[in-house]
């Protein structure tokens, strides 16, 4: 092991390799390529499965909204077709029937599926805005950003049915000067006045919603409207470790026995499930981090059989040199040192380029995905990608560079010089 | 210096075998200079290369400065001729890409010579051989002559007991052949033992002593009044 620490060694090698510089740059660009590839993949397939996850962030991963439809199926007495009216008692039930449901919250709408949305006023201005009877539990199954000073409805506005509102981004523009501060402003809802106490920054936590969405406390949604005990769906937050396409099975079949729907009928409830895509989207992208590694691993291997390859010609190509060295005094052991010492150290010099390359390419392609609305971000490479794949090339150079150094001292020295 | 008995060398071709040295008997004491002639096919090269430790012979035995030279193995040999032997060959065979400075270091490097201490002994061979402003040129930027010259600057490097040359003059001008010999008598006065390999008269007569092979068998072996190089110069 002492030369492999011995400057005159590395002087050799480096003379040997830096005076061949086209075989070099031939030897190089194989292996470089492979790394490059390689890093690339991996980390734009990290950089998708974090920009997946940054869309997911604001949202509980194992979110269901469940709603209900019409009856498909006869039963106790009741015809087909019947329509089915969920109650807010249902939310006590579902959670005491089913313990993987860590919150579960009734919401009504106007203005969103069906309905004509609200014509809010303020002074002059006015426009229509889809309102929601929300709980606080909300702001815990998909959070809530609000802007500074304001705030989100909370238990007393439920418990005395205030008429207070939370109220969008755009909704604030069109109702509010620039420089006006809205917390604390009035707004009028249909005849109704409301205090505004937060505007929310709108992002997708919800498979609908917009930035000029007005919420307002259920309580009170269900004075203003007049919705008695009905709700128009649940939105559900299953436990982090729960199987949610179950849990959403258990649902259904908790809310078909309640309202006496026939316990096959499929079409009575419908549910979003985004737990269920939030997993088949990782699912992909596992898919996808998977495959690039194969795709890069087997690169780097095809290079470092290039580089075997090229080396095997250059042994050739280099008998005589290597019958004069050993006519001077160079052992078999040498020989086969050199050529293997050669063979790690362009592997591992041109690896080292191309995972500096592949870094500079996910970092430009991390720049240019910044502001697009496409799931990339931060792309990195784990260390121990790196450093398995720099161990590979080290054994892979090794194992590669024997066949040639082999070659190279199975020729006797004689034959060698006279090699012309 | 060398002692060599009875050595036979056959080399199998195909079915056939060919007896390339019959039985050879020879010696050759410290600080002479000796010339081995013959034809082409005569064995003279094989020889040599049993002597330089590059081929092995079949039988018989072999002595270098008391050493006996058996059963040897790629690595054993590959020390002896770093430690006992210098060559210079026909064809230079110096190393292309490295400058002539460090060809001749190249043996030292094999003897675990520290790079410094390698180029400074490694220049003054090439003072030795006049070629001390030519240190950093490749060998494709020099003459034929001064190649040799180099060549001979790296066989001396390694300070070794014998100096085993293979037709040094094979591939130069007369002229050219003249000053390499001129330098192999230097170099002999200095008192080095030195092994030429030569089919010219003229050449053999440059040495102190002429060994005729004729297939495979030494049929003269006689001392000459040595002819000086310098005379020619």
């Amino acid at each position: 092991m002492k030369f492999l620490f011995d400057r005159n060694t590395w002087q050799e090698i480096f003379g040997s390799i830096s005076k061949n510089k086209t075989r070099t740059i031939i030897t190089v660009i194989g292996v470089l390529w492979g790394i490059f590839i390689y890093i690339v993949l991996a980390g734009a397939s990290k950089g998708m499965d974090n920009g997946f996850e940054k869309n997911f962030e604001s949202v509980a991963r194992n979110s269901i909204w469940a709603w209900s439809q019409n009856t498909s199926i006869p039963y106790e007495g009741f015809k087909k077709g019947r329509n089915i009216r969920l109650k807010v008692e249902d939310a006590v039930i579902l959670k005491n029937r089913i313990p993987e449901i860590q919150y579960i919250a009734p919401v009504n709408t106007k203005g969103v599926f069906g309905g004509e949305p609200a014509l809010t006023t303020r002074g002059f201005k006015s426009n229509s805005y889809a309102v929601y009877g929300y709980a606080p539990e909300i702001a815990k199954i998909a959070t809530q950003k609000i802007y500074d000073n304001g705030r989100f409805i909370n238990e007393e506005d439920m418990l005395q049915s205030r008429k207070v509102c939370v109220i969008g981004e755009r909704t604030q523009q069109e109702l509010f000067d620039e420089d006006e501060d809205p917390i604390g402003g009035y707004i009028r809802v249909e005849d109704v006045y409301f205090q505004v106490v937060g505007v929310h920054k709108f992002t997708q936590t919800t498979p609908f919603g917009t930035d000029g969405d007005i919420f307002i406390p259920f309580n009170t949604f269900k004075k203003l409207y007049n919705t008695g005990d009905g709700t128009q769906f649940f939105t559900i937050a299953a436990y982090d470790d729960a199987d949610v396409i179950q849990v959403e099975k258990d649902i259904k079949a908790v809310l078909r026995s309640i309202h006496r729907v026939h316990p096959d009928d499929e079409r009575a409830f419908g549910a979003f499930n985004l737990g269920e895509i939030f997993g088949k989207i990782m699912g992909f992208a596992n898919g996808i981090t998977f495959m690039s590694l194969v795709v890069g691993l087997v690169t780097i291997l095809a290079g470092v059989i290039g580089i075997g390859n090229i080396l095997l010609i250059s042994v050739k190509e280099r008998t005589k040199e290597l019958g004069i060295r050993r006519a001077l005094g160079a052992t078999p052991n040498e020989v086969r040192t050199l050529i293997i010492l050669e063979s790690v150290f362009l592997t591992l010099l041109s690896g080292i380029i191309g995972i500096i390359l592949g870094a500079g390419v996910l970092n430009l392609l991390n720049n240019l995905t910044q502001d697009i609305d496409f799931p990339y971000t931060n792309p990195t490479v784990p260390i121990p990608y790196v450093i398995g794949a720099l161990l590979i090339m080290i054994i892979l150079g090794t194992l590669i560079g024997s066949i040639p150094a082999q070659r190279a001292v199975s020729i006797k020295p004689i034959d060698a010089l006279r090699e012309e | 210096m060398i002692e060599i008995k009875d050595l036979h060398k056959s080399y199998k071709m195909g079915s056939n075998s060919l007896h390339v040295l019959k039985g050879i008997n020879f010696s050759v004491e410290e600080g002479e200079l000796v010339a081995i002639m013959g034809s082409s096919g005569s064995g003279k090269s094989t020889l040599l290369n049993i002597l330089g430790m590059l081929d092995v012979a079949n039988s018989g035995e072999y002595n270098l400065d008391g050493v006996p030279i058996k059963n040897l193995n790629e690595t054993k040999a590959a020390k002896y001729r770093n430690k006992f032997l210098g060559f210079v060959f026909q064809s230079f065979n110096l190393i292309n890409y490295k400058s002539a400075l460090e060809n001749v270091a190249l043996p030292l490097y094999y003897q675990r010579i520290p790079r410094k201490e390698r180029l400074e002994r490694a220049l003054k061979y090439l003072e030795q051989v006049g070629l001390k402003e030519w240190a950093t040129h490749l060998p494709s930027e020099l003459s034929g002559g001064q190649k040799q010259r180099v060549a001979i600057a790296r066989a001396m490097a390694s300070e070794p007991k014998v100096l085993l040359a293979d037709e040094p003059t094979g591939a130069l001008d007369s002229v050219t052949s003249y000053e390499v010999m001129d330098l192999i008598q230097k170099i002999n006065d200095q008192g080095n033992t030195i092994l030429v390999v030569t089919h010219e008269d003229d050449i053999a007569h440059m040495c102190k002593r002429i060994v005729h092979l004729k297939d495979g068998v030494i049929v003269e072996d006689k001392k000459v009044k040595q002819v000086r190089a310098s005379e020619y110069v």
